[in-house]
C-alpha cells in the first residue's frame, strides 16, 4: 500500500544537455577574469592588497590633512618671548599631556627637531612609494623591451644582449651605488638612478624567456604570413601574452625597491634632510632608540606593512596566473 | 668537466677585467678635484697631482694601476684625505667582516637547514607552520629591522650581550652581529630547503627505496638530502652576496669596523675618497665575482646531470 504512488508530471524537470552547458560556461570566461576569481579567493593575497591599500591611502591623504608640514618645526612663543620648541615629545592627544603644547595633537610624538612625526611617516611613506612606482615602471618598460628584441631575434643578437646582462649583473649593486655617488648628489635622484641600473635584469631576463616560449606559437607564423613586422609582432602580438608575468614580477621588484631605499637612506646616500623616506625616518629613529622609542615605531610599521603586502600579493598573483585544473 | 670550468674561469678573469676598466676610467674622468680643494692652495694641488700621477695620460696610469694591483696592493697607494697608506686600514677591516660574515653564513645555513628538514618532515604540523611564518617574515621584513630591535632588546633591555662590537673580545661581540646578520639566510635556506625536500620526499625513487624497506635516518641521509641539497646551494650564492650589503647596516648598527663603514664613510662622509671607493669596488667586485664561480664549480661537481649535459655542450 505504501508504495503505490502514482508519479505525476510535476515530478520531473526537464534538463538540458549537461555536456553543452559546461562548455558554454567555460567558452566564455574570460582569461584575466578567470585570474581576478582567483585572486578573490586567495585570503593571503587579499590580505596583502588590504595592507598596500592602506598605507597608500594613508600615505596620500594623512599630509593633506594635517595640521602641519612635514618640515615645518613647531614652535610657540612663551609669556616672557622665548622660543619654545616641540621637541621629542611622545605620542599625545589633545589635552593629553601638561606643558606648552598640552592643546596640541601628535599622534606619533614630534622628533628631535620638533617636527612631527604623524606627517613625516606619511610623507615618507609617499616619498617612498613614489621613487618605486617611478623606478620599477621604468625598469619593466626597459627589461621588457630588452627581453623581447633578445629573445626574438636570437642568434649574435641575443648572444651579445646576454653576455652584456652576464657583465652588467657581476657587478655588486653596492659597487653600482658607490659610482653612482661619485657622480650624482645624493637624494631622490641618486636612489632611481641605483633602482634603474640594478632591476631591469631581472624583468628582461622573465620577457625573454616568455618570448622564447611564445615566438614558435602558431599565431605568431600566421601573424608573420599575413605581412606583419618583427616590431608589430613583439609588441603587438607577444608582448600582451607576456604582461601577466612581468606584473608578477613587478609585484615582486617594488619591495626590493623599497628595501633599497630604505637601506640607502639608512647607511646615508639616500634621501636628505629635511626631506625624509621611510629609510631615513628609521634612520632618525635609530640614532634615538634608546632613549626615545616611540620615534622608530611607526616608519618601520609602514615598512613591514609594504613589503608584506606586495610580497604576498605578489604570491598570490603567481598563484593565480597559472591556473591548475583542479582550481577551475 | 675540465674544459667547462677553464673556460668558466676565464670568462670570469675577462669580466673582471672589464670591470676594473671602467671603474677606473669613471674615477679618472668624473668631475671636479679629487682634493679637499678648500684646504689646499693652487700650486698644492699641482704638486699633489704630480706626486700621485694624475698628470699623465690615462691608459698610461692605468697600466702603472694594474700593474700594482697584481702585485697584491690593492689599496693603490694613500688615501686622498689623510695621505694615509689604504691597504693596511683595508686588511684590518676585512678581518673583522670576514669572520663575522663567515660566522653568520655558517650559523645561518646551520640553522635553516635544520629547520627546513624538520618543517618538511613534519608537513602540516606545528614545526611546519612555524618554520613557514618564521620565512614569511624573514623574506618580508627587512632584515635590519630585526637587527635594530635584536639590540634593543639583548644588548639593551636586557643588557646580556655588549651593545656596541668590540674587537679584543671578539667571539662574545661578534655573537648578536653574526646571529642578526643570518637571520635573511634562515629564512631563504629553510625556506628552499623545505620546498626541495618535499619535492624529492614525493619522487618515486624515495617511494621505492621506502617500499624496499629503507627507512628513517639512512633513507633521509642517502637519498633524500643529498637531492633535496643540490639547489639550496644555488641560494647561498646571492646570500653571501647579500651579506655584502646586509653587512653595511649591521657594521653601521654595531659599530664594527669592516669593508661596509669604510665603504659608507668613502662616499657618504665630508667628500668622496677616490682611492677608497676604487679599492673597495674592486675587491667587492672580485669578492661576487670569485663566489660565483667557486659556487658554478661546485654546483657542476655536486650534480652529475649538469657534469654530462656540460660534457655533451663543450
Amino acid at each position: 500500500m505504501e508504495n503505490n504512488y502514482t508519479p505525476v508530471k510535476e515530478d520531473f524537470r526537464f534538463l538540458p544537455r549537461r555536456d553543452s552547458v559546461d562548455d558554454a560556461r567555460f567558452a566564455s570566461t574570460d582569461y584575466w577574469k578567470n585570474v581576478a576569481r582567483q585572486f578573490a579567493k586567495d585570503k593571503f593575497a587579499l590580505l596583502g592588497a588590504a595592507l598596500i591599500v592602506f598605507v597608500i591611502v594613508f600615505a596620500i591623504f594623512a599630509p593633506l590633512l594635517s595640521f602641519y608640514e612635514y618640515d615645518e618645526i613647531v614652535a610657540i612663543t612663551d609669556a616672557t618671548g622665548a622660543e619654545v620648541v616641540a621637541k621629542s615629545l611622545s605620542p599625545q592627544f589633545a589635552g593629553g599631556t601638561t606643558g606648552y603644547f598640552s592643546d596640541k595633537t601628535f599622534l606619533f610624538g614630534t622628533d628631535d627637531m620638533g617636527r612631527d612625526l604623524w606627517t613625516r611617516t606619511w610623507h615618507g611613506a609617499r616619498v617612498s612609494l613614489l621613487i618605486a612606482f617611478v623606478a620599477i615602471l621604468i625598469d619593466m618598460i626597459i627589461g621588457m623591451s630588452y627581453g623581447l628584441i633578445s629573445g626574438y631575434f636570437g642568434g649574435v643578437c641575443d648572444n651579445l644582449m646576454q653576455r652584456f646582462i652576464e657583465i652588467i649583473g657581476c657587478i655588486p649593486t653596492l659597487v653600482i651605488i658607490s659610482v653612482l655617488a661619485i657622480f650624482m648628489t645624493k637624494g631622490i635622484g641618486l636612489v632611481i638612478a641605483a633602482l634603474l641600473i640594478t632591476e631591469w635584469i631581472g624583468m628582461s631576463k622573465i620577457a625573454r624567456a616568455e618570448c622564447l616560449k611564445l615566438k614558435e606559437r602558431e599565431y605568431v607564423l600566421a601573424s608573420r604570413t599575413l605581412g606583419a613586422g618583427n616590431f608589430h609582432i613583439m609588441f603587438k602580438q607577444i608582448l600582451p601574452n607576456i604582461v601577466g608575468p612581468v606584473i608578477t614580477q613587478v609585484m615582486f621588484s617594488i619591495p626590493v625597491a623599497i628595501f633599497t631605499e630604505a637601506f640607502l637612506s639608512f647607511v646615508g646616500v639616500g634621501i636628505v634632510l629635511p626631506q625624509c623616506s621611510v629609510g631615513s625616518l628609521i634612520e632618525a629613529g635609530f640614532n634615538n632608540i634608546t632613549i626615545l622609542p616611540y620615534q622608530i615605531m611607526p616608519p618601520i610599521f609602514v615598512l613591514a606593512f609594504l613589503m608584506l603586502g606586495f610580497n604576498l600579493v605578489g604570491d598570490g598573483l603567481r598563484r593565480a596566473l597559472s591556473p591548475k585544473i583542479g582550481d577551475v | 668537466m675540465a674544459k667547462y670550468i677553464t673556460k668558466r674561469i676565464l670568462m670570469s678573469v675577462v669580466t673582471l677585467f672589464i670591470i676594473i676598466f671602467t671603474l677606473f676610467v669613471l674615477v679618472r674622468i668624473m668631475p671636479g678635484d679629487p682634493f679637499p680643494v678648500e684646504r689646499m692652495t693652487a700650486e698644492m694641488i699641482e704638486l699633489k697631482r704630480i706626486e700621485l700621477g694624475l698628470d699623465r695620460p690615462i691608459p698610461i696610469q692605468f697600466a702603472d694601476y694594474m700593474a700594482r694591483l697584481l702585485q697584491g696592493d690593492l689599496g693603490n697607494g694613500t688615501s686622498l684625505y689623510n695621505g694615509a697608506p689604504i691597504m693596511p686600514i683595508i686588511l684590518v677591516c676585512m678581518e673583522n667582516s670576514f669572520k663575522i660574515g663567515v660566522m653568520s653564513i655558517l650559523f645561518g645555513s646551520g640553522v635553516g637547514l635544520m629547520m627546513g628538514i624538520a618543517a618538511a618532515l613534519n608537513r602540516g604540523k606545528f614545526i611546519d607552520r612555524f618554520c613557514t611564518i618564521c620565512s614569511i617574515l624573514g623574506v618580508c621584513v627587512p632584515s635590519y629591522v630585526f637587527m635594530i630591535f635584536l639590540q634593543y632588546f639583548f644588548a639593551y633591555k636586557i643588557p646580556f650581550f655588549p651593545y656596541f662590537f668590540d674587537p679584543s673580545n671578539f667571539f662574545f661581540s661578534a655573537i648578536m652581529p653574526a646571529v642578526s646578520l643570518s637571520l635573511i639566510s634562515i629564512a631563504t635556506v629553510a625556506r628552499f630547503t623545505r620546498n626541495e625536500m618535499l619535492e624529492v620526499l614525493d619522487s618515486d625513487y624515495v617511494k621505492l627505496a621506502k617500499s624496499r624497506g629503507l627507512y628513517g635516518f639512512k633513507l633521509i641521509r642517502k637519498h633524500v638530502l643529498r637531492n633535496a641539497l643540490i639547489p639550496v646551494v644555488t641560494v647561498i650564492a646571492p646570500l653571501v652576496v647579500d651579506l655584502l650589503t646586509g653587512a653595511m647596516v649591521m657594521e653601521k648598527i654595531y659599530g664594527v669596523n669592516g669593508l661596509g663603514k669604510l665603504m659608507v664613510d668613502a662616499i657618504a662622509g665630508e667628500g668622496i675618497d677616490y682611492n677608497y671607493v676604487l679599492a673597495l669596488s674592486i675587491l667587492f667586485s672580485s669578492l661576487y665575482i670569485g663566489i660565483m664561480l667557486i659556487l658554478d664549480i661546485l654546483y657542476v661537481i655536486i650534480d652529475p646531470r649538469i657534469r654530462l649535459t656540460a660534457k655533451e655542450k663543450v
